[in-house]
C-alpha cells in the first residue's frame, strides 16, 4: 500500500465517519467531530505563530530592536488573566485597545453601507426594473420600521416588502444549496474516484 | 476604576479615529500607523484565549469523567499533536503538519459543510409543507435560480436562465440593498453606542 493510498484511506474513513451522522448521532461521528476540533485548533496555533507572532512581535523586538513593541506584547499577554477570578479586569486592556477602531467604523459604515447604497438606489426611473428595485427597497425598509403597527394601508405596503424579501432569501437559499451540493459532489468524487478508483 | 479606565481609553481613542477619517492630517496618520503596529503585536496573544478555553472545557470534562469524556481526550491529543508537528517539522508542503491538513482537517471540513445540503433539503421540504404563499415564493425563486445556473435549466426552457438573471438583478437586488442599508444603520448605531460608552458588554462581567 503506497503512502498516497494510506493518506486517501484515512481521508475516506474520516469522510464516512462524518457522513454517518445522516443516519443518527453515533460514536464514529463523535470521534471525527472531536478530532476535527482538535486538529483545526492545532492547525491555527503554528500559523498564528508564523504569520502574526514572528513578524509583528519577535522580529521587531529581537531583530529590529524596536523595544517599544515589548509594551503591546505585555499588553497582549494580559489576555491570560481572562480566566482568573481576581485579575480578569486586566484582560480588558488588550480588548479595548482593539475596540478603539469603532471610532473609524462610524463614518466608514455610514459611507460604505448607507451612502453608497443610497447613491446606487437613486437612479432615473426610466424603465420598469428600476421602478421595481425602488419599490422593493422602500417597502422592505418600511417593513423593518417597527415603530408603527403594520396595519391597514401601511400593513399592505410592508407586505409587499415581505414578498421582495422572500424572493431575495430564495435566491440566497438557491446559491447556498448549490454551494453545499458542489461540496457534496466533491466528497463523493473523492470517495468513488480517488479512494475506490471506480471513476477515472 | 477597573471598568472606567478601559472605557475612557475606548472613548478617547475612538473619537481620535473618527476625527482621523475626516481630517487625515500627518499627526493622525502617524497615530493610526502606531495603533496598527501595536494592534498587530497584541493580536497573536488572543490565540491564548481560544486554546486555554478549549483546554479548560475539555480537561474539566476528563477530570470529572462527564459523559463522552473520551472524545475530549481525542480533541486535546489532536490539538497537541497538530500544533507540535507544526512547530517541530514546519508548516511547508510535505511536512506531517500539511499531511494532517490535507488528509484530516480539509476532508472533514468539506464533508461537515456538505452535510448541510441534506439539512437544507429537509428545511425546504418543511417550508413546502407549510404551504404559505411566502414560502412558495421563496422556493420558486430558489428553484429558478438553481436551474438558471446549470445546463439542465437551459434544456428545460430558454426562459429559465433569463428569469434567474432577472430575479438576481431586480427583486434580489432590492432585497439585498434594503438589508445592506439596515445593516449599515445598525453598525453605525452599535459603533456609536460603544463610542459613547452606552454599550459596555465587551468589557465582560465583574468589577
Amino acid at each position: 500500500m503506497s503512502f498516497e493510498a494510506i493518506s486517501n484511506f484515512v481521508a475516506a474513513i474520516l469522510t464516512l465517519f462524518i457522513f454517518s451522522f445522516l443516519y443518527k448521532d453515533n460514536p464514529f461521528y463523535k470521534f471525527a467531530e472531536a478530532l476535527f476540533i482538535g486538529v483545526s485548533m492545532g492547525y491555527a496555533i503554528p500559523l498564528v505563530y508564523e504569520n502574526a507572532f514572528m513578524p509583528f512581535v519577535y522580529t521587531p523586538i529581537f531583530v529590529e530592536h524596536k523595544f517599544i513593541i515589548i509594551i503591546p506584547a505585555l499588553m497582549g499577554s494580559l489576555y491570560i488573566f481572562r480566566f482568573t477570578k481576581n485579575l480578569s479586569w486586566l484582560s480588558r486592556y488588550p480588548i479595548v485597545f482593539g475596540m478603539a477602531i469603532v471610532g473609524m467604523g462610524v463614518p466608514m459604515s455610514i459611507h460604505s453601507s448607507v451612502l453608497v447604497q443610497m447613491r446606487s438606489a437613486m437612479l432615473p426611473m426610466d424603465n420598469i426594473n428600476t421602478i421595481i428595485i425602488f419599490i422593493g427597497t422602500v417597502t422592505i425598509l418600511l417593513y423593518f420600521f417597527f415603530s408603527k403597527a403594520h396595519r391597514g394601508f401601511y400593513g399592505k405596503v410592508t407586505n409587499v416588502g415581505v414578498w421582495f424579501l422572500m424572493v431575495g432569501f430564495g435566491a440566497s437559499f438557491g446559491y447556498t444549496v448549490m454551494a453545499r451540493i458542489s461540496l457534496l459532489i466533491g466528497r463523493i468524487q473523492f470517495l468513488v474516484g480517488d479512494w475506490l478508483g471506480l471513476i477515472k | 476604576m477597573k471598568r472606567q479606565i478601559p472605557l475612557i481609553i475606548v472613548i478617547c481613542m475612538g473619537f481620535l479615529f473618527a476625527a482621523h477619517t475626516f481630517i487625515p492630517h500627518k499627526v493622525s496618520a502617524d497615530f493610526y500607523t502606531w495603533w496598527q503596529s501595536w494592534s498587530k503585536a497584541i493580536s497573536p496573544f488572543a490565540v491564548f484565549l481560544g486554546v486555554m478555553s478549549l483546554f479548560m472545557v475539555h480537561s474539566t470534562k476528563i477530570s470529572r469523567k462527564l459523559p463522552n469524556w473520551q472524545f475530549s481526550v481525542i480533541t486535546l491529543a489532536a490539538l497537541v499533536f497538530t500544533s507540535f508537528s507544526g512547530f517541530m517539522w514546519g508548516t511547508m508542503e510535505g511536512t506531517p503538519f500539511m499531511w494532517l491538513f490535507k488528509n484530516v482537517q480539509m476532508p472533514m471540513g468539506a464533508t461537515m459543510f456538505s452535510l448541510l445540503a441534506f439539512h437544507i433539503a429537509s428545511a425546504a421540504y418543511k417550508a413546502f409543507r407549510a404551504r404559505s404563499p411566502e414560502a412558495t415564493v421563496l422556493l420558486v425563486a430558489a428553484i429558478i435560480v438553481m436551474l438558471g445556473q446549470v445546463p439542465l435549466g437551459t434544456q428545460i426552457s430558454e426562459w429559465i436562465p433569463e428569469t434567474s438573471k432577472w430575479i438576481l438583478n431586480v427583486p434580489n437586488l432590492a432585497a439585498k440593498r434594503a438589508i445592506a442599508l439596515g445593516v449599515g444603520l445598525g453598525m453605525t448605531a452599535t459603533s456609536l453606542k460603544i463610542l459613547l460608552g452606552i454599550e459596555r458588554t465587551y468589557l465582560g462581567g465583574g468589577e
